[in-house]
């Protein structure tokens, strides 16, 4: 089926974190745990795939010129949802992700996929456009979170995988680990790329 | 495809008006149906924080409740014999600004259980504060003999490596709660 393509164009060719280096923000700042890491990208998937699929089905009722205001409204509103929800079932994760759910508003994954590809689409394309990029998203912020968690924390998803006096390195779990650790991701992502030519 | 709308100053008041207005709409929805789970859950993480700093107690923990300057002061009791006081203290002092605790009392005044309730302290140094090796130092203790300071301020808590500032702080909101203590405990007796 055609429309897989745009699923998988998400996952690895146009990888919102490790390839279009979108939504660097969260990316760096939540992910000191595997957990914080995959409720993000929960999130932000679920915002992704319903503003794309509003924003498909409403296109050719948005005059251009006031485009980008609607869809931030749009996008706003169902951050605002996902906070709601997150902070009545799911408090632990709420307050460990903190003011990074509001923040899915401004961020340039989601504005940036309204903008080029839902605006333009019908709405099964916009759909599993934002699915897929919602999931490489994830996936990209979960690998980072897990690797900091295990080296910088000794743990993975709360698990102690080292004993409680193994020495750990520390600067995993602190901002400059971040930036470390995304960057050689984006080296490794390069790499296969050019090695599988895609 | 259906002609796009055209950029007109009434096509563009237009659909922003309606687009605001069912989207208010959809989020007083989700509003109304969150509302209650969201006090629900910010109560019961209240009296889990509670439950883990005193004895094991059978009174409703909102029945007796007083505010004083900020600091919130929960009276228990188990079969009408006063358990303790859960006292939900603050302090502005951390590393990263405002650090929220909850300290159990029991009735002489002594340190039954800490437990940290919110904090911006840094990942690995000032979150040791949660740490049983930090926090097991203030347990049984009586804040009238026991000095809650560091040691390097003329105390007697054993701060965290690294993180002395945290741990100043923690000390701080204890203070802080142990004098809330002394006030509300002495009004009542002179009730």
């Amino acid at each position: 089926m055609g429309n897989l393509k745009y699923f998988t164009n998400g996952l690895i060719k146009e990888n919102p974190s490790l390839v279009l280096v979108l939504g660097t923000c969260p990316t760096l700042a939540v992910t000191t745990a595997a957990v914080n890491g995959l409720g993000m990208g929960a999130a932000t998937t679920f915002v992704l795939v319903c503003s794309n699929l509003l924003i498909s089905l409403l296109k050719n009722y948005i005059p251009d010129k006031v485009r980008i205001a609607a869809f931030i409204l749009v996008i706003a509103t169902f951050v605002t949802i996902v906070d709601l929800v997150m902070k009545a079932f799911t408090p632990d994760l709420y307050s460990a992700l903190g003011i990074f759910i509001p923040l899915i508003v401004v961020n340039c994954i989601i504005l940036g996929r309204a903008e080029a590809f839902a605006q333009k689409s019908k709405v099964l394309p916009a759909i599993l456009d934002g699915l897929g990029m919602g999931l490489g998203f994830t996936l990209a912020i979960t690998l980072l979170a897990s690797i900091r968690e295990i080296l910088g924390n000794g743990t993975l998803f709360d698990l102690r995988l080292m004993g409680e006096n193994a020495s750990t390195i520390l600067v995993f779990v602190l901002p400059p680990g971040a930036f470390i650790t995304y960057g050689l991701l984006i080296a490794i992502m390069n790499r296969i790329k050019l090695k599988f030519n895609i | 495809m259906a002609k796009k709308l055209e950029s007109t100053l009434g096509n563009m008041l237009l659909s922003l008006v309606l687009l605001s207005m069912v989207m208010s709409a959809a989020l007083a929805f989700v509003y109304l149906r969150t509302k209650g789970p969201i006090e629900a859950a910010a109560q019961q993480k209240e009296i889990a924080a509670i439950r883990q700093v005193l004895p094991e107690f059978d009174s409703d923990p909102n029945a007796a409740k007083t505010e004083q300057d900020g600091v919130i002061v929960y009276r228990l009791s188990k079969q009408n014999q006063p358990v303790g006081y859960a006292i939900k203290t603050y302090t502005e002092k951390g590393f990263g600004g405002h650090i929220e605790l909850m300290a159990g009392f029991l009735p002489d005044s002594s340190i039954h259980q800490v437990t940290v309730l919110s904090h911006k302290e840094t990942p690995g140094l000032g979150t040791k504060m949660s740490d049983l090796k930090f926090s097991n130092q203030f347990l049984g203790k009586n804040p009238e003999e026991y000095v809650l300071r560091v040691r390097k301020d003329g105390g007697q808590v054993d701060a965290i490596t690294a993180a002395t500032v945290s741990s100043r702080a923690y000390c701080d909101a204890l203070q802080r709660a142990f004098d809330t203590f002394i006030i509300v405990n002495d009004s009542l007796y002179n009730e």
